[in-house]
């Protein structure tokens, strides 16, 4: 959020962090002149200053009508970039009063993220889900879980015969445990069937939603064959005080209502050298996740040394992310 | 060249205005049918623009519904005019050139009822101007449904402007101009093919869904459309015979019968095929058969929907194959109407719903649209009624006038 002082220069001279971002493109200088009007009456709203509601009301109108015909998130060049996420900002800061950081950090270089899960140690603790919707900022009123743990019967490798329901003290003798969550395909179909390209792999191979690109079709989610999407029906309720304020553009803000969201592999922690919120939150150390690229990396550990598989592999979908037994 | 003077483009859009708000008492009460069916739609649709789809019965398991059901089944009805257009034109029918306006009037009213369904359908309506080639971005060709949103948009247009040409040289007095139009009329045929099979290639190239990954598909999109397509034609060609001074001849329902139990029965040939393979020997590819026909973990919702289909779909393929009463219309109408329906039931609901269920990691859920969804269809519907008889009622004045 702007400090007062900041916001009277915003007064004086109207080029915000934002706008003196911006390249010289004809398309720019429009916004940017539309988007001085909005600094202004954001300023003004946020100082308490006189010009009254009507001119905050029109300044959030201003920074909603460049929201609403932004490019899509690949096209962006990264000013663009940030002005979006700054004008996000702005707008949750307006509307919710929320001090939120959005990121758009670009893929690392040299990194392709890969997931092994080891259904020896699993014990459907569940750590990993609850970490995971609370750093991902979950929809709280329809239970939306990325994560889902099917508590199995021995001799059965597929998630339909478990129980992905239970609600028992675990573990039980003689059950093993398996998390499904996005596999983020290297040959994904959702993405091949999204007909406004809303949705595709990064090259960190992430599978990513542009959330205000998405026209909640709901093709993807026909087309994925681990039920790793869901969309939002309603608008998403999360506990003001339980909000994640560190997000990233592609990753955990707040997401519309109407719109496609997935696991991102925790991309607004994992392109900062972190783990993802489930990896870390797990007791037993069943999660690996790590570098593909890096012959060092746990993950190339486990690949090279564990009996690894992986689900649905006849599909061809070739997902990063691989079951394995000790 | 003109023999009207005074009539342009104008005053044949201000007369097809004219025509269609005049007429007699049951004709104004239809109207008011209709408007009040719209307007509980759009208030329906009022929710859902305020609370998103979460006012539908549709969850992340069945996350289509009752609208994409409709949707489908209304793609064939559109594709079905071609049933009209060919013998028409490319056999040179001549009953059937006097009918085929009123082919191509339903055609563009179901695809106004698909454009509209799948609006509903969306998460963010506001957001579909980025299906627009040029300023949005579109995934072409790799997604399906892009190439579903170019075919319907195009087949529209090509139904909507030929016959809007012919009926305007008509309405002008004049002969329309064949060699302009023909082209036309031969790509709408090839069109029409195709806006049936890509709406069927978006089901089956889903590897995630068993029931729709099937190379049947297509083909049996197109054949239960040529039967329930037609058969709604004639229905219509029924009621225009008896409640207005436009005649249709006698050939005309018999020629569509045969079209009609041609199809059905291909139909039914494939459905039969489709079921062999499911349950001679069931795999987990079989479970939303299963679910469908049996039922599954005691959710068995769609179990009296799907056999009430089959079997009055097999009751009314029967009565128009063996045609008792020879060409009775008092039976062969009805039996039209009970094909249509089970064809609806079955192309709809029972074809959506168990592709999602079980869900990939083996859900069973049932579904139930909400009084929303079944208010805004209603009102989509209600909508296509209007279209079709706006465009029907001011062709058959201009034909009328031009043949008399």
């Amino acid at each position: 959020m702007r400090t007062p002082d900041n916001d009277h220069e915003n007064d004086k001279d109207p080029s915000c962090p934002a706008e003196s971002l911006s390249g010289d493109s004809s398309r720019r200088a429009f916004l940017k002149n539309l988007s001085i009007g909005a600094a202004a009456a954001g300023a003004a709203l946020m100082t308490g200053c006189v010009p009254g509601a009507d001119a905050a009301a029109n300044g959030e109108m201003r920074l909603r009508w460049q929201e609403f015909f932004k490019k899509n998130y690949r096209l962006m060049t990264q000013e663009e970039k940030d002005a979006t996420v700054d004008r996000l900002e702005r707008l949750a800061a307006l509307n919710d009063d929320l001090d939120l950081q959005i990121g758009s950090e670009p893929p690392l270089p040299k990194v392709l993220y890969g997931y092994a899960f080891n259904i020896t140690r699993c014990e459907g603790f569940m750590e990993c889900v609850t970490a995971c919707i609370k750093e991902n900022n979950l929809d709280r009123k329809t239970h939306t879980q990325y994560i889902r743990i099917f508590e199995m019967e021995p001799g059965q490798l597929d998630p339909s015969t478990g129980d992905g329901k239970f609600f028992h003290e675990v573990p039980v003798d003689n059950k093993f445990y398996m998390g499904t969550q996005c596999f983020h395909c290297e040959n994904a179909p959702c993405t091949k069937a999204c007909p406004t390209k809303a949705t595709w792999k990064e090259p960190d191979g992430i599978v990513v939603v542009d959330y205000d690109w998405c026209i909640g079709c709901r093709y993807c989610q026909a087309a994925c064959p681990y039920f790793g999407r869901r969309f939002n029906w309603g608008k998403p309720e999360i506990p003001r005080d339980e909000i994640t304020t560190k997000q990233h553009y592609l990753g955990n803000r707040l997401r519309p209502v109407g719109k496609m969201e997935k696991c991102t592999f925790c991309i607004q922690r994992t392109r900062k050298g972190r783990l993802p919120a489930c990896v870390e939150a797990c007791p037993t150390g069943s999660r690996v996740f790590g570098n593909l690229l890096d012959p060092d990396s746990e993950i190339r550990y486990v690949l090279k040394h564990k009996k690894v598989f992986r689900m649905k592999e006849e599909l061809g979908t070739e997902p990063k992310f691989w079951y394995f037994i000790d | 060249m003109s023999t009207h003077p005074n009539k342009n483009l104008k005053t044949f859009i201000v007369d097809v205005f004219r025509w269609n708000l005049r007429g007699g008492i049951g004709f104004q009460l239809f109207r008011l049918l209709t408007l009040g069916c719209i307007g509980l739609g759009i208030y329906a649709y009022s929710f859902q623009a305020r609370f998103g789809l979460s006012v539908t019965g549709m969850n992340d398991i069945v996350s289509w519904g009752f609208y994409i059901s409709n949707f489908t089944f209304l793609v064939g009805v559109a594709a079905a005019a071609v049933m009209l257009i060919l013998p028409a034109y490319v056999f040179h029918d001549p009953n059937f050139h006097r009918v085929v306006i009123i082919g191509e009037g339903v055609a563009v009213g179901a695809l106004v009822m698909c454009l509209s369904f799948i609006v509903v359908d969306l998460g963010g309506p506001l957001q579909a101007w980025h299906l627009i080639p040029g300023i949005g971005l579109f995934n072409f060709p790799s997604s399906i449904l892009a190439w579903d949103v170019l075919v319907l948009n195009g087949y529209l247009l090509l139904n909507g402007l030929v016959p809007a040409y012919i009926l305007y040289s008509h309405y002008m007095g004049r002969k329309a101009n064949e060699k302009l139009y023909r082209p036309f009329v031969f790509l709408s045929i090839f069109w029409a093919f195709s806006i049936h099979m890509v709406t069927a290639f978006l089901y089956q190239g889903l590897p995630a869904r068993p029931f729709w990954n099937n190379p049947l598909m297509g083909p049996r999109f197109l054949a239960s459309a040529f039967a329930a397509g037609p058969a709604l034609i004639a229905l219509i060609l029924a009621v225009i015979h008896s409640f207005t001074s436009y005649k249709i001849d006698r050939s005309v329902f018999n020629k569509l019968r045969l079209i009609i139990v041609i199809s059905a029965i291909i139909n039914l040939l494939m459905l039969f095929s489709e079921i062999f393979k499911e349950f001679y020997f069931p795999t987990h590819h079989s479970s939303a058969a299963v679910y469908l026909f049996f039922g599954m973990d005691g959710h068995t919702s769609l179990v009296p929907w799907i056999w009430t289909s089959v079997c009055v779909n097999v009751l009314a393929t029967l009565v128009l194959a063996f045609n008792p009463g020879k060409n009775n219309p008092k039976v062969l109408l009805p039996a039209c109407v009970c094909l249509f329906v089970a064809i609806w039931m079955e192309k709809g609901i029972g074809l959506i719903v168990p592709g999602l269920i079980p869900s990939p990691l083996g859900e069973v859920v049932d579904y139930l649209p909400t009084w929303v969804e079944l208010s805004v269809t209603l009102g989509i519907l209600a909508l296509g009624i209007t279209v079709v008889s706006w465009l029907i009622r001011a062709a058959l004045i201009i034909e009328e006038r031009y043949e008399g």
